[in-house]
């Protein structure tokens, strides 16, 4: 008896450990992203689509660009950031609250995109800044 | 005497041609011959969603005779365009998608400039080594890397022989949005397809000529009327290397 008894008050200080923790609650032990949409409402496809097929979108918009050349498709990397570029920052990465990378280090998925693109929406190059280095050669071979 | 009338005969000719090329912006010189105002203008512009067509083949043509040793407002119009402005730790390092190159013949001693970038072959080697097909040639003649494949082997630098193509070492930021290039991949000469497919000139032409050089030409190859293939119909051009039957989309004058 006193067997099943303790048995008992074991299963149910389980129980209550694991409600005071929000497990069964369905809380994560990290916290969810917190994924602000600064211009709502103009998405290509609806957020279910989008949550598990945007990068599929991406990949076969960037082949047909790159590869045939087709311009001024709706699902371009550019238009992403038009809407979802962070207003304080101007971006879509470069903190966990800017959309892409709030999600990205969410589930550890590491984003490629912006090693190359630019992540800045409207972003207008310096051109101030952009006079050709002194150490480019821009003349070379026999002289 | 009768030098001076042939000479006043000459001006007023000169100024007649000039007054109806001002008229009509077109000069008559002889049946089926006209001087048209240059008109670099591309093939009609491509509406949004449609591929690129292989009835066109990009090609530029460089008139070396107009082309001045020591100017490089062409390197420095890629570099803008191209946001090629990062600090390297070695100067062989450095990104070049178009480079100046003066050139002397040993015997005689001529000496002439010309920009030396990617030639846009049809046959193109840097394709035909590529392992993961991120070198490629896009329908309408232009040969571009998509860096999306390309893993950075730089087998296509070597296979180049023309040293058009660069290898970016460093992380990049603040690159053109229109121009996405960055760490770990081949990049070279791309004859700014983007400004292409929206009925631009790439920047460097644009720049010769708003110098007041010229020396730049850039059109359709496969158009009998573009003022390019006109010009390569009526004067010497040169392949460079046209040994190695690659079918380059840059030819030169005057070399």
């Amino acid at each position: 008896m006193l067997r099943i008894f303790r048995l008992a008050v074991g299963v149910l200080s389980a129980v209550a450990t694991l409600c005071s923790t929000g497990a069964v609650a369905g809380e994560s032990r990290v916290p969810k992203p917190a994924i602000t949409i600064e211009n709502p409402g103009k998405c290509v496809a609806p957020v279910d689509e989008m949550r598990r097929n945007h990068m599929d979108m991406l990949k076969h918009t960037r082949n047909k660009t790159l590869r045939e050349g087709v311009r001024g498709m709706k699902t371009s990397l550019n238009g992403c950031i038009e809407c979802h570029a962070s207003k304080s920052t101007g971006s879509v990465t470069g903190s966990n609250e800017n959309f892409c990378q709030a999600c990205h280090s969410f589930v550890a998925v590491k984003l490629d995109c912006w090693g190359c693109h630019q992540p800045q929406a409207n972003y207008k190059a310096d051109k101030a800044t952009t006079a050709l280095p002194a150490d480019h050669a821009s003349t070379a071979g026999a002289k | 005497m009768s030098e001076q009338e042939h000479d006043t005969g000459g001006a007023s000719r000169r100024k007649f041609i000039g007054a109806a090329a001002a008229a009509g912006g077109m000069a008559v010189i002889a049946p089926g011959i006209h001087l048209i105002e240059v008109s670099q203008a591309n093939a009609p512009t491509r509406p949004p969603g449609e591929a690129a067509s292989n009835l066109v083949r990009w090609g530029m043509l460089i008139d070396t005779n107009k082309c001045t040793a020591g100017c490089d407002d062409c390197v420095k119009a890629c570099a803008t365009e191209n946001n090629i402005n990062e600090k390297v730790a070695d100067v062989r390092q450095g990104s070049q998608w178009i480079r100046k190159i003066e050139v002397k013949e040993a015997k005689g001693g001529h000496t002439f400039s010309l920009p030396m970038m990617c030639q846009h072959c049809a046959e193109p080697p840097c394709v035909d080594v590529c392992p993961t097909g991120a070198s490629m040639k896009r329908a309408d003649g232009i040969v571009l890397v998509d860096r999306h494949s390309c893993i950075g082997c730089r087998y296509c630098m070597m296979a180049c022989p023309y040293k058009a193509r660069s290898f970016v070492h460093q992380p990049l930021t603040g690159q053109n949005p229109e121009v996405p290039r960055g760490q770990g991949c081949v990049e070279s000469c791309n004859f700014c397809v983007t400004r292409i497919d929206k009925g631009q000139l790439p920047a460097c032409v644009e720049s010769c000529a708003k110098a007041g050089h010229h020396a730049m030409i850039f059109g359709d190859l496969n158009d009998p009327s573009s003022e390019i293939a006109r010009r390569i119909a009526q004067t010497a051009t040169t392949q460079i290397r046209a040994d190695l039957r690659l079918d380059l989309g840059v030819r030169y004058q005057g070399i």
